[in-house]
């Protein structure tokens, strides 16, 4: 079943930019719903450097960047924004009455009558390890990039591959769920979190998981389906396991993806706008965040926020080309809520 | 002492491009790249944190040692081989005149 929903701005995009624009869009009471193609908010604050510390966000001499994205959270909390994680915008489509409808990856329809790009870098994609016919398993039949739901994989057989923190951490959530866990790894040591090594190594030992060191995954086998996978060691021996799901680890990087092919003015890979009201060539769309670029940009996460609020209020008169809106400030009338 | 070198970017198989790089300007090995032209996202700026700036080191000087965070980012990366290097963290100096380095895919 197509899961639908319907709202007023649609923002494309969970970044700290993407967050921040439900907030100015809520003080002017448009509903927000947010898609992001991670199945985290946060865009590069959560997914590259969420441990870093920020120094220039007005009114914080420093903070977490991962802080910044739960402060955002509770900030627009008021407005009750609705999300659709883990899935990507692929298509949009303009309505006769200048509203939109949005297509994702999983199916899921979203009716809006405006849109913010928030796109950040672009959608983050998983780095796919170069094993050949590794495509042919994806979408649900038997090669995930990235665990969505644990429950996917209960009472089944599955191989992880990688050496980071979420290949640690998987293997042991998923060392309860699964029918058997092996890891594989390329290296001898482990550089993520030197307490989950030690809990893999312990697992191991206890026979609830399997780690196969020095090694990597070369071959994928199946019919319709993943059928099995083969294990190359370093010293050229192989061994091939017969598995349900194969779950290669190795991070993500970000890509323009779809945002490119939506008829929008571009210019080096970036949206150009209006820095009017951050609106796009396409009248109703608008670009906010390091995806735009205009005469003068900064990548920075201030720069972001301002251009929400202007989008805001553009969006708005977009929508309501009547009505006429008055700034009103916070301090005076406290966060109106949805 | 000259103040640049000379690094050789292998863009096919037999088929290397010089690049001259100034050693006086404190650049990394990804900014020399980038600013030749070479499409390296460097997400992070050079903070050995994205892995977008990988190259594999094929012949030339012996390098430094990479560091913790550096061999962090490289075995957190789907491919890496002998030679992996992140170029953000090699600081261009006259040790470096007549390396040779290949651009990894950005999304190994
Ligand atoms: C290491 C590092 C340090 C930094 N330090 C600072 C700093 O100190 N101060 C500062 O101001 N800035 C800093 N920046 C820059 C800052 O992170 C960016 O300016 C900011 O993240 C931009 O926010 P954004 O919301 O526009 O995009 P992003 O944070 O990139 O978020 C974009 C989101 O959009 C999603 N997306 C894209 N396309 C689609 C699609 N088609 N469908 C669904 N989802 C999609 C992506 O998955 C992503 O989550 C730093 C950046 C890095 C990498
Ligand atoms: S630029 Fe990000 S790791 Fe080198």
């Amino acid at each position: 079943m197509t899961n639908s929903i319907s709202t007023d701005i649609c923002i494309i995009g969970a970044g700290p930019v993407g967050l921040f624009a439900v907030f100015e869009a809520g003080l002017l009471k448009l509903r927000c719903h947010v898609v992001d193609a991670l199945p985290q908010v946060g865009g590069q604050l959560s997914e590259i450097y969420p441990k870093k510390p920020i120094y220039d966000i007005p009114g914080f001499p420093d903070i977490l960047a991962g802080d910044l994205v739960q402060n955002l959270m509770r900030q627009i909390e008021p407005f009750h924004p609705t999300f659709t994680l883990g899935e990507r915008v692929e298509r949009l489509a303009k309505l006769e009455d200048g509203s939109f409808q949005l297509f994702t990856t999983d199916g899921t329809e979203i009716f809006c009558k405006a849109i913010a790009i928030a796109g950040g870098l672009g959608s983050f994609e998983p780095r796919k390890p170069a094993v050949e016919s590794l495509e042919n398993y994806e979408g649900g039949r038997g090669v995930y990039y990235m665990v969505r739901d644990p429950e996917t994989f209960r009472d089944r057989r599955i191989v992880i591959a990688g050496g980071g923190d979420s290949a640690l951490d998987w293997t042991i959530f998923l060392a309860d769920v699964a029918k058997e866990v092996t890891l594989v790894h390329r290296g001898t040591t482990f550089r993520g979190a030197a307490d989950s090594a030690e809990k893999v190594q312990k697992l191991h030992e206890a026979g609830r998981a399997r780690l196969v060191l020095s090694s990597n995954v070369t071959h994928v086998h199946g019919q319709d389906g993943l059928e099995a996978v083969t294990i190359t060691a370093n010293d050229g021996t192989t061994e091939t396991l017969h598995v349900d799901a194969f779950i290669p680890l190795f991070g993500l990087t970000p890509k323009l993806g779809p945002i490119g092919e939506w008829g929008l003015e571009l210019e080096d890979d970036a949206v150009k706008v209006n820095t009017l009201d951050y609106s796009t060539s396409v009248p109703g769309i608008f670009a906010i965040g390091d995806i735009n670029t205009y005469p003068g940009k900064l990548k920075l996460i201030l720069c972001g926020f301002h251009e929400a609020a202007l989008m805001a209020q553009g969006a708005y008169k977009y929508m309501f080309p009547d009505k006429r809106y008055v700034l009103k400030y916070t301090t005076v009338n406290g966060v109106p809520t949805l | 002492m000259t103040d640049e070198v000379r690094v050789y970017v292998e863009e096919a198989p037999s088929q290397r491009r010089e690049v001259v790089a100034p050693t006086d300007m404190a650049l990394s090995l990804m900014e020399v790249l980038k600013a030749s032209g070479y499409d390296i996202q460097a997400t992070c700026g050079g903070m050995a944190l994205c892995g977008t700036c990988h190259v594999e080191v094929l012949a030339g000087p012996a390098l430094d040692e990479p560091s913790d965070d550096e061999l962090a980012m490289l075995e957190s990366l789907p491919v890496m081989t002998q030679g992996s290097r992140l170029s953000c963290q090699i600081r261009i100096n006259n040790r470096l005149d007549g390396l040779v380095v290949r651009l990894m895919p950005q999304n190994t």
